[in-house]
């Protein structure tokens, strides 16, 4: 079969995993027309302890306190399908300098590039946004390059 | 911009629930797997992202099209765009290293810390620092803009 070197896991969870989450995204803007992206908390939520002009601009304070209902939302979803499907709780092995290293740069980088892979890459792309692609472009063909480089150097996991 | 009910935050959670549920279902949540897609070992995650794009691409053409104002807020149904300027490409990059190194993006991140992943709270403290220090440096360059009296 041709997808099996590709896919060794199958497309089926892929695809359904997929279809969940924008439904999630959809459901959220056919009862309010708003558009979710899940990148926007991080500034909204450093308004209520930073005094910051950044972060305390009208889009980030009229929306921190539906973004942390989100947010909590998000980590709820996660749970129910780790108590009900996954069995219990499940750790990463990946190394604690590379998850807070990348997590540095990715707060920079989807606050500098307006969106992340919900906001762009999932919002963006379904409203066939010129900016969105181009963005999901650049990131996707850096991340994939970055990727290939830290496993070069023999760093794993 | 009208009240916000009772109805709209459970809606907001209810969204945010199948959100997060799909994210764990995905295993996007799941660093790991963003690596391999990356490394180019498993493409199943163009299925995620894909999949997620079409719901959300019919759902906005359909509503602004055929539908009037959001029920629970009165909001017009638009799509999303955002004006593109050098910002969008440079974020990009820098994202786009970040999501490289660590297979961590903000919703999967937030979808782990529900799965029981403890140690992807490295990556949230990482998030909420670089969102920091790109606001502060926003801000501060808004200042040294805004004129000299203001620049320090």
């Amino acid at each position: 079969m041709i997808g099996a070197e590709f896919f060794p896991n199958g497309i089926a969870r892929y695809l359904i995993g997929g279809l969940l989450i924008g439904s999630g995204a959809a459901f959220i803007y056919l009862a309010t027309g708003i558009i979710a992206g899940a990148s926007t908390f991080l500034e909204s939520t450093l308004s209520y302890v930073s005094r910051v002009p950044q972060f305390n601009k009208f889009p980030f304070v009229s929306t921190r306190d539906w973004r942390v209902v989100f947010t909590v939302g998000i980590v709820l979803g996660g749970a129910v399908y780790a108590v009900f499907w996954q069995g219990g709780a499940w750790t990463t092995d990946v190394q604690w300098w590379r998850l807070f290293l990348g997590g540095i740069l990715v707060g920079v980088g989807t606050r500098l590039g307006k969106g992340c892979t919900s906001g762009h890459g999932v919002c963006g792309v379904g409203s066939l946004s010129g900016t969105s692609i181009v963005n999901v472009a650049t990131f996707m063909a850096v991340a994939i390059g970055t990727a290939q480089l830290v496993q070069a150097l023999g760093v794993s996991p | 911009m009208s009240e916000r009910t009772p109805g709209f935050y459970l809606s907001i959670l209810v969204g945010g629930l199948i959100f997060g549920f799909g994210l764990g279902y995905s295993h996007m949540a799941r660093p790991e797997v963003v690596l391999d897609f990356l490394q180019l070992e498993d493409l199943g995650l163009l299925f995620v992202m894909g999949g997620a794009a079409v719901v959300s691409g019919v759902v906005f053409a359909l509503a602004t099209n055929f539908l009037e104002d959001a029920p629970l807020t009165g909001e017009q149904y638009v799509r999303r765009v955002k004006s593109f300027d050098r910002n969008v490409v440079v974020g990009g990059v820098v994202f786009g290293a970040g999501w490289g190194l660590s297979g961590i993006c903000p919703g999967a991140a937030y979808a782990s810390v529900g799965i029981g992943n403890w140690p992807i709270l490295w990556a949230v403290a990482g998030m909420f620092i670089g969102a920091y220090a790109q606001g502060r440096l926003r801000s501060r360059l808004t200042d040294a803009n805004a004129g000299p009296t203001t620049a320090d």
